[in-house]
């Protein structure tokens, strides 16, 4: 068996006797093999890994909510230039065609183009944006060791939901292709918004490395 | 195996699944986010099931209907994803081709081969290879919503090369059935439960 790094101790079968195990609040199970392990008293920066199947399982970090709401807000406002500015540019016999973002999406007005522009602006600006003002609202007063909001909870767990749906990353690779594509008939060149969607995709990978679900959830109680 | 490493089941707890906070197994509503309780998701391999089907049967329109539709002063083409990717090794683009064929076609298939996989070893109870399946389900669950890529590039064209007679490109019907398809299964892959795929060497050992 392989061995993670782990901070954590697992419960061995004596101490799992009725009344012997230790205080609910400082057990942490892995939420994808159910193996349970002792989270008490970690030390400030130390990662804990499932001693079973290695996912990570907590993240020790005191300065993480400060870092991951402004990140949040960092995206937010990477977003907001993302959709409004000139997103491709396109110049072919004269003809020259710029689009944003919000353009490209209302573009589409019939049939299947109309369900596939609603696809798009969910899964590329709507959801995270949801995502993004879920998160700030949830761990805005936890950084600033305030007590968190009525509805946070409910906020932070839809802001979890939302993850595998927030697809920004995605159109990035999408818009590279598409580019490949057209570049045989016409000259296609990348506006500024295009940078900023970059930059909010690697903005958004580094917001969720930091989000540990773990010291997220006890800090909301 | 196992030796040493004990669940939440087995001590009589349950672990939220929303918020992860241990419960005694009498309590059914997470105290501290409000969840539902369940020890094991006991519908988790009928859902996987049914929405694995439902992506695989999505999935064939999205192959066989065109998905974009090329208007130019001369000709009038349509193509579907596969001829899309021969198109593209025709004009050269061999890495954007290879791109293309492995997100729109070998990813969703290994998706629906993994994931009946770790369906039927779950059903079968097996405990053969469970770091693999794990491991396995974990890259099932990263990949799955790069599939949207071929989507993405049709929204993308069809906004953008709008050229009144020169030039315009529209989706066809196979773009929004492969969507859905690639919905379908990642809702599929969200819906197995992993703790299962350990569960069945415990109870083995148990009896």
């Amino acid at each position: 068996m392989r061995s993670f790094p782990a901070a954590v101790k697992t419960i061995s079968e004596e101490e799992a006797l009725p009344n012997a195990l230790p205080p609910l609040r400082d057990l942490v199970a892995c939420p994808q093999c159910d193996t349970l392990h002792n989270a008490a008293r970690l030390p400030q920066g130390a990662r804990a890994h499932c001693k079973r199947c290695g996912i990570r399982l907590i993240t020790e970090n005191r300065t993480a909510f400060a870092q991951v709401v402004s990140l949040a807000l960092t995206a937010f406002v990477m977003m907001l230039a993302a959709v409004s500015f000139p997103f491709l540019e396109l110049n072919v016999a004269g003809h020259h065609n710029s689009i944003s973002v919000l353009q490209a999406i209302t573009a589409f007005n019939d049939g299947i183009a109309l369900l596939l522009a609603f696809a798009v602006a969910g899964f590329i600006v709507l959801l995270p944006l949801l995502r993004l003002s879920a998160i700030i609202y949830a761990i805005g007063p936890l950084a600033r060791g305030q007590a968190p909001r009525r509805g946070a909870k409910t906020a932070f767990g839809l802001a979890e939901a939302l993850q595998p749906w927030s697809m920004a990353e995605i159109f990035i690779v999408g818009v590279t292709v598409a580019l490949i594509k057209v570049a045989g008939i016409a000259t296609v060149t990348t506006g500024p918004a295009f940078w900023a969607f970059s930059g909010l995709v690697l903005v958004t990978i580094l917001k969720d490395q930091l989000i540990c679900r773990f010291s997220i959830w006890q800090a909301l109680e | 195996m196992t030796s040493g490493l004990m669940t939440a089941r087995e001590a009589g707890l349950i672990a939220c699944v929303r918020c992860g906070l241990l419960h005694e197994k009498k309590i059914h509503e997470c105290t501290r986010c409000g969840a539902y309780l369940e020890s094991r998701d006991a519908t988790s391999i009928q859902r996987v099931w049914a929405l694995l089907f439902a992506g695989m049967i999505t999935f064939v329109p999205a192959n066989v209907l065109p998905m974009l539709k090329t208007n130019t002063l001369v000709e009038h083409s349509e193509s579907t994803i596969i001829g899309g990717v021969f198109e593209l090794i025709h004009h050269g683009s061999i890495g954007i081709a290879a791109i293309v064929f492995i997100a729109s076609i070998l990813i969703p298939v290994g998706k629906f081969i993994a994931i009946a996989y770790l369906a039927i070893s779950v059903q079968r109870k097996s405990t053969l290879n469970q770091h693999q399946r794990h491991k396995l389900y974990e890259v099932v669950e990263f990949i799955g919503r790069w599939s949207m890529i071929d989507v993405f590039v049709v929204a993308i064209l069809s906004a953008l090369v709008q050229l009144d007679t020169i030039a315009s490109i529209n989706p066809g019907v196979a773009a929004f059935s492969f969507a859905l398809s690639v919905i379908f299964t990642i809702l599929s892959a969200q819906s197995f439960d992993a703790r299962l795929i350990w569960d069945t060497d415990r109870t083995a050992h148990a009896k």
